[in-house]
């Protein structure tokens, strides 16, 4: 019985890995839960959109595999007027949508896709905008609804995006998981059952959906009249595989060739093993400790400079990431441009601190720092680095308290203006602009809200307000530089560490990218 | 008999009522708000904050939001899903075969295994073997699940490549789903080696699941065994000459039955609360790891709905055994 077991077992492994050289090209992904849904803008988790976006949709412009950079996509070349109020795109001609067991289509894809894309999302009365729950987070998040006054069509294969202010970072907003291009023959066609529309979805992206079993697998292929060429793969497959130590199991095996968030502790194990490729990327994050710098003391920069000065951050690097992390000197990650690499960061010197907290008038000085319950990119162990943090500051003679509430409600009473302590906390960039960091984080819109330093600089805010009405990327790139001086003079936050992203691929895979947004994008790879 | 069943079913219905608050309550007890944890570090305008919670109702009077959710459930609709929107009882009807298949397997495994090994035990006891049986499944009874299942996929799957790793079936079997048992839906499938493919995916999965009911029974039957070999029947049989396998299987096994099935019957409570760990290890799409993820999302509606679905499958499920009684030993007919 073994026996026929084991024999069984290796024709079947035998089939799967060896049936790629042979004739259909499957890769399977160890992904880690399962999507929320397919279609993009509804929802928030990179979950959902390595299952949506980032197989079966296109966007406008997308972000060139494995960088920041933008590319043409469904658009062929845009223009800016020079108030940058108006930008038209010029729309690809020839895009084919995918053929379902639903759907097929008549016609390429054109302006109207465009339209009815948008429109869903940001017309209340649009017959789709209530279909799945209809709230859509980030179109709101990024502030869209403000932004945008109108989207016109020109012709069939131009769209012309009109603004109620300035904003550089409009054209990466367009290349975010939420801008994705659905059919709007599709919809008429469903406006019958207009929930199927979600749940089977239909774009122009290199692969369609073919079945989901939910929290068990997800099944796509190539589409064949893709309008960059077929994919080198013949089907994808996503095996959802919630814990971490068994799809590295599973990967070891051949039962897939990419996975997901590996478990630190097994990273050592993948370096050394002979069937895998570790491969690794910053990521595009920043893990920080925002201190209320309206509250005294630390209203005052001298304090903030202080307490910098006395954390240990290689000792957080070392213990906390251990080492998959890298110190992070500015409030923005190295990925994006505009990283001022002239930045000289706190030296970790407690004799300093101390001096410079006796010059400020500190002595006895009594606080609290807030570690988050969950493990993020950014901060993999909160607790620890808040423990961590708290020794460091013992040093120089500061008492600290750990606190922490349920994820929920740390997210909220954090951001009270009267809050006690300083916050641990971190982001992960949208769309890879400064500011997506800079203003969302620092600006004084943020005051109250997401900007948990409370921190309102007004030469700092000048400098982030004129880079983002402006489209010149150098002169941009310049007050960015300065911007993050600031921060580094004024020290609103310690910056403590960017995330080093492991990805464990198979060595039969060619091509894979890690992607800086955190996303898993399949075209383009190709098997052994 | 018809009096007895009425009974019982009435007086499920109090307890039906008490999971509903409980279920309802709790969830809400905890702190943090779905809408809250739907924007994540992101954040939102505490205008879209409220605007949210009026669109889904969380910012009416509590009582008023169990009133509602009571009434929809009398017309069978258990809300919404805030994280997919998608009906609850339409997600939990697609994962639940998975649940009961994995469930009705470890209790085969647990039931084969444990109700022998018992019996040897109570029937060798004192012996190394009775020691031994009783040793190996107190370990059994205290292993962490979520450990073992782990130990047991390093080592039948990595090491002696015997097992596959997790998932329910090779992915190179691709057929749709008619029942959502997998098993019987690759018999259907007609697809050569898919239902062995199924069955070779169950193995780890069911044996670590059904550990722990394995060494209940196996404790349960030895005792429960021990107790009836002593009774003066049991001597009338030996010394009427009766072979030992009938006496110990006939006379003793049925009448040490009753308090096995009890027990069996209780297992299956704990087996829900076990499934949500081997579901979790091995990959297996089932209402376990479902409402676990939709706890820590404050899926609201998910969980009330799952805990009082599964609550409602754990008392019909007592209530056959109460039935089983009848049929497993006569005494207990005669007396309703």
């Amino acid at each position: 019985m073994k026996r026929t077991k084991h024999l069984f077992l290796a024709s079947a492994a035998a089939l799967l890995l060896a049936a790629p050289a042979q004739a259909a090209k499957t890769l399977v992904f160890c992904s880690e839960g399962s999507p929320e849904g397919f279609t993009p803008s509804l929802y928030t988790a990179g979950t959902t959109f390595d299952a949506s976006s980032r197989q079966i949709f296109n966007r406008l412009v997308e972000f060139d595999r494995g960088t920041t950079k933008i590319v043409p996509a469904l658009a062929e070349s845009w223009s800016v007027t020079p108030d940058g109020l108006e930008y038209t795109f010029t729309l690809r001609r020839g895009v084919k949508f995918h053929s379902t067991k639903e759907f097929t289509p008549t016609r390429d894809f054109n302006a109207d896709d465009v339209l009815f894309s948008f429109d869903r999302q940001r017309q209340k009365d649009h017959p789709y905008h209530g279909v799945s729950g209809g709230s859509y987070e980030y179109f709101d998040g990024m502030s869209m609804p403000d932004l945008i006054k109108d989207i016109v069509k020109v012709d069939d294969y131009a769209v012309k995006f009109v603004l109620n202010r300035p904003e550089a970072p409009m054209i990466a907003n367009l290349a975010m998981d939420f801008a994705s291009i659905h059919s709007a023959e599709y919809a008429d066609k469903m406006s019958g059952n207009k929930d199927m529309f979600d749940q089977k979805p239909v774009g122009t992206g290199p692969f369609q959906l073919v079945a989901y079993q939910k929290d068990a697998v997800i099944r796509y292929k190539a589409h064949p009249d893709y309008w960059a060429g077929k994919a080198p793969i013949d089907n994808l497959v996503f095996a959802i595989t919630p814990d971490p130590s068994v799809r590295y199991q599973k990967l070891k095996r051949g039962e897939c060739h990419v996975m997901t968030y590996p478990n630190p502790a097994d990273l050592d194990a993948m370096g050394k093993d002979a069937a895998v490729n570790l491969l690794q990327q910053e990521g595009l994050n920043v893990g920080y400790l925002a201190y209320n710098t309206k509250m005294a003391p630390f209203n005052n920069p001298l304090v903030r400079k202080a307490l910098n000065a006395a954390i240990n951050k290689q000792a957080i690097i070392d213990a906390v990431f251990q080492g998959a992390g890298k110190v992070a000197k500015n409030p923005i990650p190295p990925t994006i441009w505009s990283y001022n690499e002239r930045t000289v960061d706190d030296p970790y010197d407690p004799a300093a601190a101390r001096q410079m907290l006796a010059q400020a008038g500190i002595s006895n000085l009594k606080t609290k720092i807030w570690a988050m319950p969950v493990q993020r990119p950014y901060n993999p162990n909160a607790r620890r680095m808040a423990e961590l943090i708290q020794a460091d500051w013992k040093q120089v003679g500061v008492e600290v308290e750990i606190v922490s509430y349920e994820w929920g409600e740390y997210l909220s009473r954090s951001k009270a203006e009267d809050r006690d302590g300083a916050v641990l906390l971190g982001w992960t960039g949208d769309n890879g602009d400064p500011d997506n960091f800079l203003a969302v984080l620092l600006g004084c819109d943020g005051v109250g809200g997401s900007n948990r330093a409370q921190w309102c600089y007004p030469p700092f805010e000048d400098l982030i307000q004129k880079a983002k009405v402006i489209s010149d990327r150098d002169l941009r790139t310049h007050y960015y530089e300065a911007a993050q001086t600031l921060v580094k003079d004024q020290a609103p936050w310690a910056t403590i560490a960017h995330s080093v992203v492991f990805k464990p691929v198979r060595k039969e895979v060619v091509d894979f990218r890690i992607d800086p947004f955190g996303g898993h994008v399949f075209y383009g790879v190709d098997l052994k | 008999m018809f009096r007895f069943l009425f009974t019982k079913i009435a007086l499920l219905l109090p307890t039906f009522f008490g999971v509903s608050v409980v279920a309802f309550t709790f969830i809400r007890m905890l702190p943090g708000d779905p809408v809250e944890l739907l924007a994540g570090e992101r954040g939102m305008t505490p205008e879209r904050h409220a605007a949210l919670m009026q669109q889904y109702g969380f910012d009416r009077p509590f009582w008023e939001q169990y009133l509602h959710f009571l009434g929809k459930v009398f017309q069978g609709d258990l809300g919404t899903s805030i994280v997919t929107k998608q009906p609850v009882l339409e997600e939990f009807l697609t994962l639940f075969p998975a649940t009961v298949e994995l469930s009705l397997c470890a209790m085969l495994f647990a039931t084969l295994i444990g109700l022998p090994a018992g019996v040897i035990a109570a029937v060798r006891r004192g012996s190394f073997l009775d020691h031994s049986i009783m040793s190996v499944s107190l370990a059994g009874y205290s292993m962490p699940i979520f450990w073992w299942g782990l130990l047991l996929i390093i080592f039948f799957s990595g090491m002696l490549e015997w097992t596959p790793v997790s998932g329910r079936i090779s992915l190179m079997y691709f057929f749709d789903p008619v029942t959502g048992f997998m098993t019987i839906d690759a018999w259907l499938s007609g697809e050569e080696g898919a239902l062995a493919s199924a069955l070779h995916h169950l193995v780890l999965p069911a044996a670590v699941l059904g550990t722990i009911p394995l060494a209940v029974i196996a404790r349960q039957t030895r005792s429960a065994m021990l107790e009836v070999l002593q009774e003066d029947y049991v001597r009338t049989a030996r010394a009427k000459g009766l072979a030992p396998w009938r006496v110990v299987g006939l006379h003793a096994l049925r009448n040490a039955l009753i308090t096995v099935v009890t027990v069996i019957g209780l297992q299956v409570g704990l087996l829900l609360a076990g499934a949500i760990l081997t579901e979790t290890i091995f990959a297996w799409p089932g209402v376990g790891k479902w409402v676990v993820d939709s706890i820590s999302r404050r899926d609201y509606a998910s969980v009330q709905g799952g805990l009082l679905l599964i609550a409602l499958v754990v008392m019909v499920v007592n209530l056959c055994v109460d039935l089983l009684y009848g049929l497993v030993n006569p005494r207990i007919r005669y007396q309703r």
